[in-house]
């Protein structure tokens, strides 16, 4: 560990902030971070909070129930327009958990060290974002008590799923990225829950942190084994950033509807994702810090590449909507074209020129470093890049749907309450799994932050060096 | 045992018949053997102590029983296996019996399918001159009909159950009183009648009859679409009651005037079958002959979208253009025949040189909606044109008793409220719902003291009345009927009355025979005796089974009388009507769906799509765009179904002669300026479930003076707004180009016009392939001939004795009457889902029928419509397969593109990937599993689909592999024509063909090579199965 810190020695650069405040040492950094969770007392924003997450969170549980008791027909949903808000939340609570896995696994490999403040509530949220997404796939089946054909396990029928559906890519993609990224997040706690082990004083405490610690004492083989298993893990994790939302976007570009039948969407689609989790991860770290005073661990300057990524995959996504809308032009499909200029002029016209105002001109303001230094700003750029690739998908799917082939056949879409209800309760699940999170685990890897205090150290000493040079 | 004691026995006359030497030794171990086992309980019955034993046991399951008896009871019925396997049943395969439905009096011959007793679809019968095969939607409804559960099932007094005893009690003591005088407070309202069993029953000769009992009675006859006019106009002209029959095969010049002889009334699905037999466009293009149609109509009408010509016009003013067309033919004394405008006479023109250059080969034809004067005109010009006798016939009425139905109510609502009625018995009908609003039918009736209704359900005339006696549906009794032409057609059961409901003939018999005679031993003691020429025993007997066997009762059909002459003298008696140009007209039209509002109940016709305005479950007031915004008056889509389901209408107030109705507005293409069209059956308050409360109300406008039409109607925009379900709202093709279409000479010139790029198969099957040049010039091979691109991978093999199915769609001979789309609803256990889901875009119809429309909305003259069926086009390159997770849909070995429901997970993906759109899925759960008596009527062969299941279009494969199993047992390949699917089964215009496409001999194929050929966006490479020749018209060239 140490040994790893000196290494990066040599690539400390005087334009970078230190990674950690003044003043902190190994102790004072455990102490900061582990004391969130093992206070005695709950605070009471954090009852509040949860108290709020869970009432959406049984609005959740109520939609399933009268869902399954119904069936699908609840919704807004109809022929032609047979995929609705599902999906839509769906894509768009699996994009937001792209972020978490870029930071661990990827900015792990390129040695980005002010990932460390980061990723462990990224990778949560990650966790959160993919459970939330896995609902819907089973929600949205007209029978969803039979979800488990679509996996591929020995029966009395003989049957195998149909493994030229891009919805059975899904499958193994998603649950592939769940498992992948469960383990990744769990084995870097290890390390710190271990220390909640040491440090907790409750028994039950005591007992579950140090089943969970899996009898991680800290010694040189642990933290042997520790590092190489990190480093597959993320070398595993970081095709998977590339490639779930590639065969996301499967679902879409394989089918031969108009607006959805483009090979721009799976490039476009992985920009979307880290760009929307991004935004999530700056949703979450901007009013944690604030509450749990971490200014010395989640710094400006984090914000501020984080917004920078934002700005980045922003533009992507925009060269994304350019793309299509100059392919429709040039590809000269009678279909195609007509799809575009549905989405720009038709019924659904307010929602596209919607998100291009959320995607595309929003994250202009981030051009500006008073503007990534501003966090309240950030903080609602944030929000409504979220809002934006959310209708994005929503553009993409009803737009698409409603007027495709026959004129015939043309419809509407409109979603009805129990609609609402799911994305609304969804989005309660996955606060009161962040709530938990926040109160159960350290939100801030300890033992890596404890890493750059020496790191900052070197760092403080090599620019009083140059200074007096 | 010994052989003396055997001597013994058989010495002393012991049992002389002995099942063995031990019971002839009468041994001990006999005996034993004989109480313990072989006579169950002899032991017990020897014991004095058992027997008490037995005998409290069997007392105890005794009372048990009783008390069981008293508990609820199954349905009446035994359960018993087949001692003997009746004739021709096996068990699992249906058997079809001949019969008729009657609608407004005319008979359609039917072929009713029956699984084990059980009616569960009806086909048309091939032998009759009224069906020919075709059905309508009435008939493929009659099924849902008869299951209905909210059918009338018990006798009634003041709404409360009695029993039928009692009730025949009453009426016969209240008869006995009119026996005295003669039965002069004896009225009988019925339907149109052509039974000439109900005729003898009622003014028969014989001591039973109606009349005889009660000379002084009369027989009332009303009905709210009636033929009223063409016997009115038949007197005109010949001064006697006639029946007019058309022969369209001959005719090459047809001109209706508001007729819509395609789309209702008697004989219409022959008249379809007739006159697209001179349409269907075969062979050398350059060879091709086709009939051409002009129509002349208000509201626009099925016949006036497939017409090659459609003037849209004024109800009122088509009387003054068929003068206008009298005095161009040169016919004498014709008064009122300026057209006024050149627009117009440019039409009269035309149409007067095309009839006149077609005589003996031309038709015009009008509308019992048009007054009496129109048809007597028609008449003349008919004969003028030397078309009596060639394309038009006269025969006698068919009716019993040929009756002006207006008249007659009239007459009876004048006798009811002087107080001359004491009895009125109402036969079938609903009177009070649909008699003309300015009669007062309902306040006359209440000085009538006994009120009696026969009816299928207990509807508003039930509800004014104080007994209601349950009539048996037709397909529950036995009955007689003309067709069209006169021939009889025997109403035979398909199964026992479910309710025991009484048919008309057993309760007039009752009433009047004294002795209650089933319905069975009346119609066939009728045709015992009056059966021309069969009246003796062995005659009569062959004949009967003949007859019933057929569904025609041989000698029956009315003898045309070529001798009748138009005479022109009632053309100085009638007074020429002044029209006023200003003010607006209100025109009646019978509902596509529910009929006169009979069918209200019927989910089937309710959820129908209507054929041109696709509404469902309501009806509306239609009017022309430039009228809806001289009324200030819109339609809008709304956001739930949008275009597919989901309209939101301005809503008016109408008023007409005093009477005010608010109903929604509906936008109509097509239809003429200054006039509004409501249809009547709507707006019912004692329907049932299904039909209470859809719609409005359209009788409460329809007075005695304005029957079809009135001039003077209000509207007025009240600002409020109403919902409507409309399965199909968008107009335009968008040049999309679904429906391609020509014209005759088009055709001629270039055969292959519609051929833009193939369907499945089209490549082997197009002689002369057309070249498909690179849409770039300059690049690619300009002389590309490839319809499908290439591909890597291997096609399946199809190759015989393997079967290729397939299906082609003729699209200039579809009149859209949506009978193939009930068809299909009925034969595959389709649910009805309700107004809400359709406006929500859920409607679950396998089959749908596309309408668009050409021209500018704003001149009524230029809108041409066009119409296709759509249902699954069975891919070869399925897009639905491809996407599904877990293999639910996928290809079969004969090329179908089946659905497995069991395996159906409903991600609905496939329905996202279906460029058709033509996949239906269950939203909710929309079958009816709870309802006992719909159970019945469903077709066993087809899985009844729970919630969260996709469906769609199967090429009714129960039907394809029932023939393949009934081949091979006969050791032979499936011909064509073996396999009709339900809705090529049903279609009057024989638009949609079915058969194997390995068979070069197939009707199928023979269409596929047609040069008119072409798939439905087979430009996606989807190489669809199901492929359509482009719709052809035959406009006249001085029109044009």
């Amino acid at each position: 560990m140490i040994e790893q810190g000196a290494k990066s020695e040599t690539r400390a650069d005087t334009a970078i902030p230190a990674p950690v405040g003044q003043g902190y040492t190994f102790g004072s950094v455990s102490d900061k971070i582990s004391a969130l969770v093992l206070t005695g007392r709950t605070p009471r924003g954090w009852w509040l909070g949860f108290l709020f997450s869970f009432l959406w969170l049984m609005i959740l549980l109520y939609a399933i129930g009268y869902l399954v008791l119904e069936g699908v027909g609840i919704w807004g949903i109809n022929i032609p327009v047979a995929w609705g808000f599902a999906i839509t939340n769906f894509v768009w609570w699996i994009g937001i958990g792209h972020a978490g896995t870029l930071i661990s696994a990827i900015l792990l490999l390129l040695h980005q060290q002010w990932r460390t403040s980061i990723n462990r509530f990224a990778e949560a949220m990650t966790l959160f974002a993919v459970a939330c997404a896995g609902l819907f796939p089973l929600l949205h089946l007209g029978r969803p008590w039979f979800f488990y054909w679509l996996f591929p396990y020995p029966n009395t029928m003989k049957i195998w799923p149909q493994f030229r559906s891009p919805l059975i890519w899904d499958v193994f993609a998603v649950s592939t990225y769940m498992t992948v990224s469960l383990m990744f997040w769990y084995v870097g706690l290890i390390p710190d829950v271990a220390t909640l082990r040491d440090r907790a004083r409750s028994r039950l405490a005591q007992i579950t942190y140090g089943i969970l610690a899996l009898g991680w004492r800290g010694s040189a083989y642990h933290w042997h084994r520790y590092e190489v298993a990190y480093l597959i893990l993320a070398g595993l994790a970081t095709p998977l950033v590339v490639s779930v939302h590639t065969v996301v976007s499967f679902d879409f570009a394989v089918a031969n509807l108009p607006g959805w039948h483009s090979t721009v969407f799976p490039p476009y689609f992985v920009a979307g994702a880290i760009f929307s989790g991004f935004a999530m991860v700056l949703t979450i770290a901007i009013p944690l810090r604030a509450v749990y005073h971490l200014e010395d661990f989640i710094s400006d300057w984090h914000l501020e590449n984080m917004a920078k990524i934002m700005l980045a995959t922003g533009l992507l996504v925009a060269y994304g909507y350019f793309i299509e809308a100059f392919m429709a032009w040039y590809g000269g499909n009678r279909f195609e074209q007509y799809v575009q200029l549905n989405r720009m002029f038709g019924p659904y016209a307010v929602w596209y020129w919607l998100l291009i105002g959320c995607n595309v001109l929003a994250p202009q303001l981030l051009w500006v470093k008073r503007f990534r230094r501003n966090t309240t700003l950030l903080l609602i750029v944030a929000l409504i890049v979220l809002v934006g690739m959310w209708l994005e998908r929503f553009v993409i799917i009803i737009t698409s749907l409603h007027r495709d082939f026959l004129p015939s056949s043309w419809g509407m879409y409109s979603p009805t309450i129990w609609d609402w209800a799911t994305l609304i309760g969804s989005v309660g699940l996955f606060l009161s799994l962040l709530f938990l999170f926040v109160r159960l685990l350290p939100i801030i890897s300890m033992f890596e932050m404890r890493t750059l205090v020496s790191e900052t150290q070197v760092h403080e000493h090599t620019a009083r060096n140059l200074g007096e040079e | 045992m010994s052989w003396e004691r055997l001597r013994q026995q058989l010495g002393e006359g012991g049992p002389v018949y002995w099942r063995g030497l031990e019971e002839l030794a009468q041994t001990q171990e006999f005996q034993e053997m004989l109480q313990r086992e072989f006579p169950e309980q002899a032991g017990e019955w020897n014991n004095p102590l058992t027997r008490r034993q037995f005998l409290i046991l069997m007392a105890a399951s005794l009372a048990l029983g009783g008390i069981s008896g008293c508990s609820m009871q199954p349905p009446v019925g035994k359960i018993v296996p087949y001692v003997r396997q009746p004739e021709q049943l096996t068990a699992g395969k249906p058997l079809y019996y001949a019969t008729a439905m009657s609608l407004g009096g005319v008979a359609t011959g039917l072929l009713v399918e029956s699984h084990e007793g059980r009616p569960t679809k009806v086909e048309g019968n091939v032998l009759h001159p009224g069906s020919l095969g075709g059905t309508d939607v009435f008939a493929q409804a009659a099924i849902l009909e008869l299951y209905d559960p909210d059918r009338s099932q018990s006798v009634t007094y003041l709404e409360q159950p009695r029993g039928w005893d009692e009730a025949v009690n009453t009426l016969r003591a209240a008869l006995e009183k009119q026996r005295a005088v003669g039965g002069k407070g004896l009225r009988i309202l019925t339907e149109t009648i052509t039974s000439p069993t109900l005729g003898e029953q009622l003014l028969g000769a014989n001591r039973s009859s109606m009349r005889s009992r009660f000379p002084f009675s009369h027989w009332h006859q009303y009905e709210p679409i009636t033929r009223t006019t063409i016997l009115e106009g038949g007197k005109l002209a010949f001064g006697r009651a006639i029946n007019p029959i058309y022969d369209f095969t001959r005719a090459k010049v047809v001109l209706s005037l508001e007729s819509n002889f395609l789309g209702c009334g008697p004989g219409h699905l022959r008249y379809v079958r007739d006159f697209m037999s001179q349409r269907r466009v075969q062979g050398k293009p350059a060879d091709t002959r086709m009939n051409r149609l002009y129509v002349v109509e208000s509201m626009p009408s099925p016949t006036g979208a497939v017409g090659d010509h459609r003037l849209p016009m004024r109800a009122e003013e088509i009387e003054g253009f068929a003068r206008a067309l009298a005095v161009q033919l040169g016919i004498e004394g014709i008064r009122g025949g300026d057209t006024g405008s050149e627009k117009l006479h440019r039409w009269v023109r035309a149409i007067a040189k095309d009839l006149g250059m077609h005589r003996g080969e031309g038709l015009v034809i009008v509308g019992e909606t048009q007054p009496a004067t129109v048809h007597a005109l028609a008449h003349l010009i008919n004969q003028t044109l030397g078309n009596h006798g060639t394309t038009v016939a006269y025969t006698d009425p068919i009716e019993v008793q040929p009756q002006n139905q207006l008249a007659e109510i009239e007459k009876l609502v004048q006798a009811m409220a002087k107080g001359e009625v004491e009895i009125l018995l109402i036969l079938g009908g609903n009177p009070v719902f649909n008699a003309p609003v300015d009669l007062g039918l309902i306040q006359a009736m209440q000085k009538v003291p006994l009120r009696v209704h026969l009816g299928l359900y207990h509807n508003e005339t039930a509800a004014n009345c104080h007994w209601h006696i349950p009539e048996t549906h037709f397909l529950e009794a036995w009955s007689d009927c003309r067709a069209y032409d006169g021939t009889v057609s025997i109403i035979q059961p398909l199964i026992a009355p479910l309710y025991r409901n009484k048919s008309v003939h057993e309760f007039v018999s009752v009433l009047f025979g004294g002795v209650e005679r089933t319905g069975y031993d009346l119609v066939r003691d009728y045709w015992r005796e009056h059966w021309p020429g069969r009246t003796t025993g062995t005659n009569f007997e062959g004949g009967w089974e003949r007859a019933l066997h057929d569904g025609i009762v041989q000698g029956t059909t009315l003898e045309s009388r070529p001798g009748l002459r138009a005479s022109t003298d009632w053309l100085a008696r009638t007074p020429v009507k002044t029209i006023d140009p200003n003010a607006m007209e209100l025109v009646f039209r019978s509902d596509p769906g529910i009929y006169d509002g009979r069918f209200a109940n019927n989910g089937w016709l309710q959820e129908l799509p209507r054929p041109l305005s696709k509404l469902t479950w309501d009806n509306a007031v239609f009017l022309s765009p430039a009228t809806a915004r001289s009324l200030g008056v819109k339609q809008t889509v709304g956001i739930q179904g949008g275009e597919h389901g989901d309209a939101i209408t301005d809503q008016v107030e109408l008023t007409f002669q005093g009477n005010k109705v608010v109903a929604p507005v509906w936008i109509m293409p097509g239809h003429p300026d200054g006039s509004l069209t409501v249809s009547f059956g709507h707006g019912r308050t004692r329907a049932g479930h299904v039909g209470t409360g859809t719609g409005f109300d359209a009788y409460r406008l329809r007075t005695s003076r304005a029957m079809w039409f009135g001039s003077g109607v209000q509207a007025r925009k009240t600002g409020g707004s109403f919902t409507l379900a409309c399965t199909q709202m968008h107009h335009a093709m968008e040049e999309r180009d679904p429906v391609r279409s020509g014209t005759l000479a088009e055709y001629i010139q270039h055969p292959h016009f519609a051929a833009q790029s193939g369907g499945e198969l089209q490549e082997e099957f197009q002689e002369e392939l057309v070249p498909v040049p690179h849409p770039h010039p300059g690049a690619g091979d300009q002389s590309e001939r490839r319809l499908y691109p290439l591909t890597l991978y291997p096609g399946y093999d199809y190759s015989p004795p393997r079967n290729r199915w397939g299906m082609s769609i003729d699209l200039s001979v579809c009149v859209g009457c949506n009978a193939c789309v009930v068809a299909c609803q009925a034969e595959n256990n389709s649910p009805v889902v309700g107004k809400t889901e359709v406006t929500r875009g859920r409607e679950m119809h396998w089959l749908r029928i596309d309408r668009y429309y050409t021209g500018d909305p704003f001149d009524s003259a230029s809108v041409k419509t066009y119409l296709q069926p759509v249902l699954c086009m069975q891919c070869e390159n399925a897009p639905c397969e491809l996407v599904c997770p877990v293999g639910a849909t996928v290809h079969s070995a004969d090329g179908l593109n089946d659905m497995v429901y069991n395996r159906c997970v409903g991600t609905r993906y496939c329905s996202n990937n279906c460029p058709y759109k033509v996949r239906r899925f269950n939203f909710l759960q929309y079958a009816d599993y709870a309802t006992n008596s719909l159970k019945l009527g469903r077709n066993p062969e087809v899985t009844v689909r729970s919630r969260g299941v996709m469906e769609k279009c199967t090429y009714c494969v129960q039907r394809i592999r029932g023939a393949q199993i009934e081949a091979e047992i006969e050791h032979r390949p499936v011909r064509d024509g073996d396999i009709l699917t339900a809705c090529q089964a049903v279609c009057p215009a024989q638009a949609i063909v079915f058969g194997d496409m390995n068979d070069p001999t197939s009707e199928v194929v023979r269409c596929k090579k047609e040069p008119r050929h072409y798939g439905l966006l087979a430009e996606l490479n989807t190489r669809p199965r199901t492929t359509y020749l482009a719709t052809l018209r035959n406009p006249n060239p001085e029109l044009e």
